[in-house]
């Protein structure tokens, strides 16, 4: 190959790389910079595009006049709720199918990815009927009940895969040491597994988090998570843009900190089956 | 944990071998059982309410009407539109989003010194909310102080303000347009580690016989990425398929029915009309169909891989 010479490099990559990025933070900037715009700047003459006319005047709006922290909490307590359900039922799971050959495996592990791929509209109906039914409507459970519909799957998936990856020889040594299987699983397997289950759980954190029709459907009044919450920043009469732009930043800001935090371990993890199979 | 070895060997030879037997089904319990009640039991219920006359709030007229929703369903106009606007959806986004991730892929597949930090910023669509996405585009799509506009008329690219989502032939465009934009950086990571997995001899043996750029990337690359694409492009298909959040909250399927998909359709009829019955039935019947095409297209697959 010939050596490229730096401008060349320039020219043929760093340009257009530039613009891919720049395609693809372009529009969250504008909504900073929107948020960053006093309303009254906002009406009178658009976006501010110098820092002399910034202000945190839409931030302070949003913490003072709405109950924005509140719902920061709601969100927390569910995709929380959603990480622990979804890793505790996942991890024996997971163990399960990596571990041992028993009947019905494969069909087992089939109908989890299946699980996956089930359209949301054909389940948040009827769960919308079952869970009015058991009253529990518009609590922080069965918002967590609802997202762990993805999450679990999700789970299995992935920690199957993380657990596969390490040794059986390691729990067959911890058993001629004396421990039974679950202490194997709890003592051996688990720390090994710990970096995997750490980006599965953030990653099921995200999605909970970032998660709109269930919070929309199900919860809405008593418990209302950050997503629901920024789209009522809407307004009556007219849309009030500045204070909808500063409620998406801070909504946002949780996951997209996270993921940008494990995306190199998480995106190894979700590219490892699909580079094999 | 303080049984001696001798001990708990002997253990297991006595009621090792039943408990061993048992183990896995009781460490897949508690999985199955949590599915099952949150999973297979909602999906046994809606098919059974897509077989009633459910309107909520009035559940005492409720009656059975056998395949009276999907006779309805049949000659409703809506529900062909729907279809055609979900055809047109997916037939565009996912290639849209395909094609931006593998030119994506391709630059960050290069060196340069701030890679690291360019892959990292690339998959900030990805890990934002879809109502925080939906709400951005629509700032930007604003017909009256919307940033688009002012920047095409400031290029003279248009004359007058475009009503992007206002606009019955346009608002499904623009919203493609916003999907895609969230969902290339699926595909350029997806892509880039199938990239990474081909080996650099192959290129370099190609080079030394003189095979253009355009051949090795048609010859090697490709072929390469193949199985990716394969994978990552149903995946999609599914993804964008279901993704009605940013519709509902772009533009709520109109102007009209003109944004209106098949899934936005189910939940928009449950959801204003409260008619559960009628929802659920379009709900299932876009799943049976989502489900063939998911069927149809691993059978191809699968037949073109062992080929």
């Amino acid at each position: 190959m010939i050596k490229p010479t730096k401008l060349r490099r320039i020219l043929t990559t760093d340009i257009p790389v530039l613009l891919i990025v720049l395609f693809a933070m372009a529009p969250f900037a504008w909504m900073v910079l929107t948020s960053l715009t006093p309303t009254a700047t906002l009406s009178a003459s658009g976006v501010s595009l110098s820092p002399a006319g910034w202000s945190l005047d839409n931030y302070i709006r949003l913490i003072e006049q709405t109950s924005f922290l509140r719902n920061m909490l709601d969100s927390l307590i569910i995709a929380g709720g959603t990480v622990v359900l979804g890793l505790l039922v996942a991890v024996t799971a997971a163990y399960a199918f990596s571990r041992f050959r028993f009947a019905g495996r494969k069909p087992l592990m089939l109908q989890f990815l299946l699980i996956n791929m089930f359209p949301v509209v054909l389940l948040i109906l009827p769960l919308f009927v079952l869970m009015r039914k058991f009253n529990i409507l518009d609590t922080h459970f069965a918002l967590i009940l609802a997202n762990a519909t993805v999450a679990i799957p999700f789970a299995i998936w992935m920690l199957t895969s993380y657990i596969g990856a390490i040794p059986k020889s390691l729990d067959e040594a911890a058993m001629t040491d004396g421990c039974s299987r679950l202490a194997a699983l709890w003592r051996v397997v688990l720390p090994l597994t710990m970096p995997g289950i750490i980006s599965t759980g953030i990653y099921i954190f995200i999605t909970a988090w970032n998660e709109y029709l269930y919070a929309l459907t199900l919860g809405g009044r008593n418990v209302r998570p950050v997503t629901v919450a920024i789209q009522t920043l809407i307004g009556e009469y007219q849309i009030e843009w500045g204070l909808l732009a500063a409620g998406a930043v801070v909504g946002a800001l949780p996951a997209t900190v996270l993921f940008l935090l494990v995306q190199r371990r998480l995106i190894g993890g979700l590219t490892q089956g699909a580079v094999k199979g | 944990m303080s049984i001696a070895p001798s001990s708990h060997a002997r253990a297991r030879l006595f009621s090792g071998f039943r408990q061993d037997q048992l183990l896995p089904y009781w460490l897949l319990a508690p999985a199955v059982v949590v599915t099952v009640v949150i999973v297979f039991l909602p999906m046994v219920q809606a098919v059974i309410t897509s077989f009633y006359d459910l309107v909520l709030f009035r559940p005492n007229a409720s009656r059975f009407v056998g395949f009276g929703n999907y006779i309805k369903l049949f000659n409703d106009p809506v529900f062909w539109t729907a279809l055609w606007n979900t055809v047109i959806w997916i037939g565009l986004t996912v290639p849209l989003q395909m094609a931006l991730g593998l030119t994506a892929a391709l630059l960050l597949n290069r060196e340069f010194p701030w890679r690291g930090l360019a892959r990292a910023l690339i998959i900030i669509p990805w890990a934002l909310p879809s109502v925080v996405i939906a709400l951005m585009w629509r700032w930007i799509y604003d017909p009256n102080t919307g940033v688009l506009n002012d920047i095409l008329i400031y290029l003279t690219i248009v004359q007058s303000a475009v009503p992007w989502l206002a606009d019955p032939n346009v608002a499904l465009y623009a919203i493609i347009a916003t999907l895609t934009w969230q969902g290339f950086p699926f595909f350029a990571v997806m892509i880039l580690a199938g990239l990474q997995g081909i080996p650099r001899s192959q290129y370099e043996a190609a080079s030394i016989d003189g095979a253009s750029t355009w051949r090795q990337f048609v010859h090697i690359t490709l072929p390469g990425i193949a199985p990716i694409l394969a994978t990552a492009g149903l995946l999609r298909v599914i993804w964008v398929a279901n993704s009605m959040d940013v519709i509902f909250v772009m533009t709520g399927g109109g102007p009209g029915y003109a944004t209106h998909t098949l899934p936005l359709y189910a939940f928009v009829k449950a959801r204003q009309n409260l008619d559960f019955g009628y929802g659920t039935a379009i709900a299932v019947t876009f799943t049976l169909l989502l489900g063939a095409f998911v069927a149809l297209y691993l059978a191809r697959t699968m037949r073109e891989v062992e080929r």
